[in-house]
């Protein structure tokens, strides 16, 4: 004896609900974000729009998050820190957390390294660029992607 | 409740680069997030932390709500005298907390 599954009305009424099941998620209210285009204006406002150029930076953060409630980074700069060849300031940015910054570190000559490491929220999977101000004006960058499986900074409180 | 963390070691060589590490406790609420009945939460973070040497800057950091809860930041600087380090926090609702370390360079 052969079944061929031939659209019955149970089978439709079954497949019926299982998309309305599963519709709460599709339309569930996405949070406000903060956009590409709001970083790279978080950037300009670093930068005066000064070229940055890729290189010098190193940003450590783990590629595969399971938390994105805390997120330890580490961002070190290639410096000789000395009086007259340091890095004055490390910025670093987000594209879809609701707002563009995750931190603004300002350093002396007399750091000895330029390194700084803290713990960050990320709301979604995104690239992280961090850019660090050397004394002699240039800026240097560099880019990191995350992916993050729990988001953090907009869940709700229940 | 607050209470800060500070971890600067005790002793250290003229010229050692040593590496300051600080906590503090800090709900660092992101002024993003909504309770059961869909009132916001308002935003409640420290905004800057400060270190200063013996009244000079060392090292300062913005936060901003993407900061983790209880804001854990770590730097370095060069060991060049004996001395104190004052940490100090400032954030929203008048938020301020400081604490202090000293140092004994040989």
């Amino acid at each position: 004896m052969r079944r061929q599954p031939v659209p019955t009305r149970r089978r439709f009424l079954g497949l019926a609900a299982g998309a309305i099941g599963a519709l709460p998620a599709a339309i569930s209210v996405r949070p406000a974000e903060a956009t590409p285009e709001m970083m790279a204006t978080a950037i300009r406002a670093v930068t005066g729009g000064a070229p940055v150029q890729t290189g010098k930076v190193k940003l450590d953060i783990p590629p595969l998050v399971e938390n994105g409630n805390s997120v330890p980074m580490t961002v070190s700069v290639t410096s000789a820190m000395t009086a007259n060849d340091y890095v004055k300031s490390i910025h670093v940015f987000n594209e879809k957390n609701p707002q563009p910054n995750l931190g603004n570190f300002y350093l002396k000559p007399n750091a000895g390294r330029a390194q700084v490491s803290t713990r960050v929220r990320l709301a979604d999977s995104q690239k992280i660029t961090a850019i660090a101000k050397l004394s002699d004006g240039s800026f240097w960058s560099t880019t990191a992607d995350v992916v993050v499986t729990l988001a953090a900074c907009t869940e709700d409180v229940i | 409740m607050t209470a800060a963390l500070i971890n600067v070691p005790k002793k250290a060589k003229a010229g050692d680069i040593i590496e300051i590490k600080a906590l503090t406790s800090h709900v660092m609420e992101t002024g993003y997030r909504h309770t059961a009945t869909g009132e916001v939460i308002p935003r409640d973070i420290i905004t800057s932390f400060t270190c200063r040497f013996e009244g000079d800057e060392v090292f300062r950091a913005d936060f901003f709500p993407a900061t983790a809860a209880n804001p854990f930041i770590s730097f370095f600087t060069n060991a060049s005298k004996s001395g104190k380090f004052d940490f100090e926090w400032i954030g929203d609702n008048g938020f301020s907390q400081t604490a202090s370390a000293s140092i004994t360079v040989e």
